[in-house]
C-alpha cells in the first residue's frame, strides 16, 4: 500500500509533549560508550604521523627502523591503500586526505600511520619513520589563493563551471551560479546601492569528543568497526570502497556520539585503522588528540564574499548579487554553491545573482558545520541589508518584513516556495517583549534573519512488537541530541500507546538498510518519516491478526487508540483487542508482529529563523558581550519542544562563538598556530547569558506531522545579528569576522578619524 | 618502572600499578575501567575529565596517577546512590541540560564542587563556577537552570 507522506492536521497525544530521553540515566552515570570508550580483546595502539609542512612532495618515506622496533605490529604508508576508487574523483579525495599519496597539502595532513603494543611504543616508532619532503610555495589566505600567481594546488585543476574553458589551471575549483531577473536593470531602479566585502575566518565544529574508532579486519575478509560518527552506513560503504571489502562483510557501529555538527560526516583515521588491522591482523584503536582534530579533521570555510544591494526610498529591494569565495581545503567541495544558494533564500528578490567559488588551498579539508556555508552568506548579506534600511531611515526590521519571502515566491537558488516561516518569524520578533527591553551604555541591538534547506534522504527503519506488547523502534539514524526520545514519541502516536512502551535504538548496519547520515537537520525528520509509515504497516499486520483472532474480515477492522476494534454494529459484542493481546497471540496468527519501511524522506521544509541579539562593547578594551539573546525560528511541529529549544540555544551560542572569538590562525609558515582549546576559544558559560527562545510551528506539508528539520538554521543569523548589534551601539560596520577585540577596537580608532576628519 | 598506588576511588579502595608520567585520566579510564571521565583535550581547557581529588575540583588529564596515592578520588560513577541519583542528575536530564552527553560528567563533578562550596549560588557564581567546562551542545541555558534547580532541592528549598 502506498504511505502517504502528505500532512494532516490533528490533535497529538505524544508528540509536543516533554518526556525524559532514554538515554539520559546512561549519560549522567558515566556508563554510556562514546567512540573512545569501547575496547576489542588485544588491540593494538594506532597513531598517525602528520606533515608539518602546508604543502610539500613526499620524495621517499622509510619506515624500515620503524618496523624493527619492538612491540610494532603495522606501519603504513598510502602504498597500503592502493587506489580502488575508480575513477570517482571525490572517493579519491577521501583517500588522498585519510593518507597523503604525492604530495601533502595542509599542517597535518596525514603521511603514514602505525600499530603497536601500547602507547609508548607507537610513539617511538613515529619518530623512527623519516619522510623526505620537498617543500613547495603554499597559500592558505581565500583572496591570495585565486590570485593568478598563487602557488597551485594541483596542476591539472580547470576551473568548472564559469563561462569558458579556463586555458590555466588555478585554484578555483569550481564555480556555480544561481538567480533570476536582471540584477543591473534592478540596481539601476535603486535609489541607493551599497556594495561591500565582507571576510569571515575558519572555525572548528568543536566537539568535545575527539573522533575515535576501533577496527577489527580479519583474514577471511570481514570487518567491524566501532566509530563515533554521524552516519556508520556512509562510513561502512566509504570504508568498504577504500579497502576492497564488500559492503555486507563491514559491520559499523556507531558510538554514542559526543558531538558532531557536521564534522563526523566524514571519514578521516577510520580506513587507516582498518588498514592497520587487517595487515596487523589485530584489532586497531584509534584516538585522536584534540591537536589533530583541529589540524586535520574538517574545520569550515573561511570566506571572502563580495555583496551589492539595491533598494528603493520606499523599501523595496530592488536587485542581490553576491560574489562568494569559499576556501575549500584542498579538495573540490560544495560550500561555495551552498552559500551562493543560500544568500538571498531569505528575501522575495525580482532580480538575484550569485556565484560561487571553491578555491584550494593548503589548509584541512573543509566539512560542514551546522547549516554549512548559510552562516557567512547571511552575514555579508544581513549587513547590507540593515546598512540600507538605515540610509533610508527605515527600521530594518520592517525592511525585512517589506521584502521577506513568502508562499509561491520563487526562491534565490531556484524552487518555488510552498508554506515558510521567514515572515511570521519577523512578526514574532517584532511583538516579542525582547524588542521593548531599555539598552544600557554602550549596548546597541541587532536582528538578522536565517534560512536552511533541509534534507531527507534514504532511511530505513523497523518496528517489531514484543511478545508483551511492548514496541521496539530501530533506526539507522545516529541520536545526535535527543532524537531517540523525539522518534518514540512519533511511533507511541501513531500506534496509539504510551512513549514508555516505545524503545528506541540505533541499529549497527548488519541490523538495518542503508540510512544516510545524520546531517542536514534530516535526523528526527527522516526517521520520524520512516517511523510513522513502519508503524502504519505494523497497524496493518495487526488489523490482520486481530481478524485472525476474530474470524471477520480484515476490512472490519480499525485501529484507534493502540486497539483493534472492529467495526459495524453486527460485532456490537466484540471488546477492543489491545496491542498487547494481539501480541500476546502473535505465535498462534502468524507469528511475529513487525513493520517495516525503506524510503528516500522527500519534501524536507525548508527553515527559517529572525534571531534578536543586544551586545555590548567596551570602547576601551573592544571586547564584546551578548547581554540578551532571543531565536525565533519554524519548526513545523516540534516532536519533543525541549529538545527543539536545545537545537536553537546550541547553535546561537556556537554563532556567538564564531562572531566573537573563534578563528584558525595560520603563521606565515602555513602551519597552525592555535590547535588547542585555550588559544581556539569557545564561549565558556561566562561568556553568555540565558539564550530566549520561541518555537514557531507552521506544518511542513510534505510530512504527516508537519515536522521540519531544526538542527541547523540556528548557527545561521547569530554572525549577522551581532554585527549588526554592534553596529548599531557604535555606527561602524564589522565586516570581519571574528569581532575579536583588536578587531573592534580597530573599527572604533578607524571611526574616531573619520569623524574628526 | 611501574610504581604501586593504593588510593580510595569513589569510596571503595583502589589499587593500581601504572608508569610515573601516566596521568589520573588514563589511570581511571584504561586501569580502572572508569570511562565515565572523559578526554576532550588532555591540556586542561575543556574539563570533560573533571573529577574531585580530596574535596578538590581538578582537571584528571593535568594529575598523575602517582598522585592519588593515599587520597580520595571522586567521579561520576560514584555520584548515584544504586538507584537513587545525586539531584544534580537528576536536573540535568530533566531540564535536558545535556544533548550529546559528553561534556556532561565533568559538568556534573563541577556542579557538586561548587554546590558543596557555596549551596545556593547566583547565576553568575554558576556561569563562573562552571566556566572551564566546555559544552559544544546547549549554550549552557539549560545547564545553569538544572544547577539552579538542583541546588535548590539540595538545600530543601
Amino acid at each position: 500500500m502506498p504511505l502517504d507522506a502528505s500532512y494532516h492536521a490533528k490533535s497529538f497525544k505524544s508528540v509536543g509533549t516533554r518526556p525524559l530521553r532514554p538515554d539520559g540515566i546512561d549519560k549522567v552515570t558515566g556508563r554510556a560508550k562514546y567512540g573512545a570508550d569501547h575496547n576489542m580483546p588485544g588491540h593494538l595502539v594506532g597513531l598517525i604521523l602528520r606533515s608539518p609542512h602546508a604543502h610539500a612532495k613526499i620524495k621517499r618515506i622509510d619506515i624500515s627502523k620503524a618496523e624493527k622496533l619492538a612491540g610494532v605490529k603495522a606501519v603504513l604508508t598510502a602504498a597500503d591503500l592502493p587506489d580502488l576508487t575508480n575513477g570517482d574523483q571525490g572517493m579519491f579525495d577521501i583517500l588522498d586526505n585519510c593518507m597523503a599519496r604525492t604530495k601533502v597539502f595542509y599542517d597535518g595532513h596525514a603521511v603514514a600511520a602505525v600499530a603497536a603494543v601500547d602507547m609508548a611504543t607507537a610513539k617511538q616508532a613515529l619518530k623512527l619513520i623519516k619522510v623526505d619532503y620537498q617543500v613547495l610555495p603554499h597559500v592558505t589566505d581565500v583572496d591570495e589563493a585565486v590570485k593568478p600567481k598563487a602557488p597551485l594546488l594541483h596542476e591539472k585543476c580547470f576551473t568548472e563551471g564559469g563561462e569558458s574553458k579556463p586555458k590555466n589551471p588555478s585554484n578555483v575549483a569550481k564555480i556555480t551560479e544561481f538567480g533570476h531577473g536582471d540584477v543591473e536593470k534592478g540596481f539601476a531602479e535603486a535609489d541607493i546601492v551599497i556594495e561591500r566585502n565582507f571576510k569571515t575566518e575558519q572555525t572548528h565544529q568543536g566537539y568535545i569528543e575527539p573522533h575515535a574508532c576501533v577496527a577489527s579486519v580479519s583474514p577471511d575478509g570481514t570487518g567491524e568497526l566501532w566509530v563515533c560518527t554521524q552516519g556508520h552506513f556512509v562510513y561502512r560503504n566509504h570504508c568498504a570502497m577504500l579497502l576492497g571489502m564488500d559492503v555486507s562483510k563491514l559491520r559499523v557501529t556507531s558510538s554514542e556520539i559526543g558531538g558532531g555538527f557536521g564534522g563526523k560526516t566524514h571519514v578521516w583515521m577510520e580506513p587507516v585503522a582498518l588498514a592497520l588491522s587487517r595487515k596487523a591482523n589485530r584489532p586497531v584503536k584509534i584516538v585522536m588528540t584534540r591537536e589533530e582534530v583541529f589540524r586535520a579533521s574538517g574545520p569550515t570555510s573561511a570566506t571572502s564574499i563580495d555583496v551589492k544591494i539595491g533598494i528603493r526610498k520606499d523599501g523595496t529591494i530592488t536587485a542581490g548579487k553576491a560574489e562568494l569565495r569559499y576556501a575549500s581545503g584542498p579538495y573540490l567541495s560544495m560550500w561555495g554553491e551552498l552559500g551562493a544558494m543560500t544568500s538571498f533564500a531569505c528575501y522575495d528578490l525580482k532580480n538575484v545573482k550569485t556565484r560561487g567559488y571553491e578555491v584550494l588551498v593548503n589548509r584541512p579539508k573543509s566539512a560542514a558545520y551546522r547549516a554549512p556555508s548559510a552562516p557567512m552568506a547571511a552575514f555579508a548579506v544581513e549587513s547590507v541589508i540593515d546598512e540600507l534600511a538605515k540610509r533610508i531611515g527605515k527600521d530594518p526590521l520592517e525592511v525585512r518584513i517589506q521584502n521577506a519571502a513568502k508562499q509561491g515566491t520563487r526562491s534565490s537558488y531556484g524552487p518555488v516556495y510552498g508554506p515558510i516561516g521567514i515572515g511570521p518569524t519577523l512578526e514574532a520578533a517584532r511583538k516579542h517583549p525582547h524588542m521593548k527591553a531599555p539598552l544600557g551604555k554602550n549596548q546597541g541591538r541587532g536582528y538578522a534573519c536565517g534560512f536552511w534547506f533541509n534534507f531527507g534522504g534514504q532511511t530505513c527503519t523497523d518496528v517489531n512488537v514484543g511478545p508483551d506488547g511492548t514496541v521496539t523502534l530501530t533506526v539507522g539514524t545516529v541520536d545526535v541530541g535527543g532524537s531517540r526520545a523525539s522518534l518514540a514519541l512519533c511511533v507511541a502516536e501513531e500506534l496509539g500507546i504510551p512513549y514508555d512502551q516505545v524503545k528506541c535504538t540505533v541499529a549497527d548496519t548488519g541490523a538495518l538498510g542503508h540510512n544516510d547520515m545524520t546531517d542536514g537537520s534530516r535526523g528526527t525528520f527522516s526517521s520520524s518519516m520512516a517511523g510513522i509509515f513502519a508503524a502504519r504497516n505494523t497497524i496493518e499486520v495487526l488489523k490482520e491478526r486481530a481478524a485472525k483472532m476474530w474470524e471477520i474480515p480484515v476490512s472490519d477492522v480499525a485501529w484507534e487508540n493502540g486497539h483493534a476494534k472492529a467495526v459495524g454494529s453486527k460485532y456490537g459484542n466484540l471488546a477492543p483487542l489491545s496491542l498487547k493481546e494481539i501480541a500476546a497471540a502473535a505465535g498462534n496468527t502468524g507469528g511475529p508482529v513487525a513493520g517495516h519501511a525503506e524510503i528516500v524522506a522527500d519534501g524536507a521544509g525548508v527553515s527559517f529563523a529572525t534571531h534578536i541579539c543586544d551586545v555590548e562593547v567596551d570602547p576601551e578594551t573592544g571586547r564584546s558581550r551578548v547581554v540578551r539573546y532571543t531565536v525565533i525560528q519554524d519548526a513545523g511541529k516540534a516532536v519533543h519542544p525541549t529538545y527543539v529549544e536545545g537545537q536553537y540555544q546550541g547553535g546561537a551560542a556556537q554563532g556567538i562563538g564564531w562572531a566573537l572569538n573563534e578563528e584558525y590562525i595560520y603563521g606565515k609558515d602555513g602551519r597552525l598556530q592555535n590547535p588547542g582549546f585555550l588559544d581556539y576559544r569557545i564561549p565558556v558559560c561566562s561568556d553568555l547569558p540565558m539564550i530566549d527562545t520561541q518555537i514557531l510551528e507552521i506544518p511542513n506539508p510534505n510530512h504527516p506531522y508537519g515536522v521540519r528539520g531544526v538542527g541547523e538554521t540556528s548557527i545561521v543569523p547569530p554572525i549577522a545579528a551581532i554585527a549588526n548589534a554592534v553596529s548599531n551601539a557604535f555606527g561602524v560596520r564589522m565586516t570581519h569576522v571574528p569581532m575579536s577585540p583588536p578587531r573592534v577596537l580597530k573599527a572604533l580608532e578607524a571611526a574616531k578619524k573619520t569623524k574628526k576628519a | 618502572m611501574a610504581v604501586l598506588v593504593s588510593t580510595t576511588v569513589n569510596g571503595d579502595h583502589a589499587e593500581f600499578a601504572c608508569e610515573p608520567n601516566e596521568t589520573l585520566l588514563d589511570v581511571l579510564r584504561n586501569r580502572l575501567a572508569l570511562t565515565g571521565v572523559k578526554e576532550g583535550c588532555g591540556t586542561g581547557d575543556c574539563g570533560s575529565c573533571s573529577v574531585i581529588l580530596d574535596g578538590r575540583l581538578v582537571c584528571s588529564c593535568l594529575v598523575l596517577g602517582i598522585e592519588a596515592e593515599g587520597r580520595k578520588v571522586e567521579t561520576v560513577e560514584g555520584m548515584a546512590h544504586g538507584a537513587e541519583l545525586h539531584p544534580l542528575q537528576t536536573k540535568f536530564i530533566e531540564h535536558a541540560a545535556l544533548q550529546c552527553g559528553v561534556c556532561t560528567p565533568g559538568f556534573l563533578m563541577a556542579a557538586k564542587a561548587l554546590l558543596e562550596k557555596n549551596p545556593d549560588p547566583s547565576e553568575e557564581e554558576i556561569r563562573f563556577g562552571l566556566a572551564g567546562n566546555l559544552c559544544r551542545c546547549t549554550g549552557y541555558d539549560k545547564i545553569v537552570r538544572a544547577v539552579q534547580d538542583a541546588a535548590k532541592v539540595m538545600r530543601g528549598a
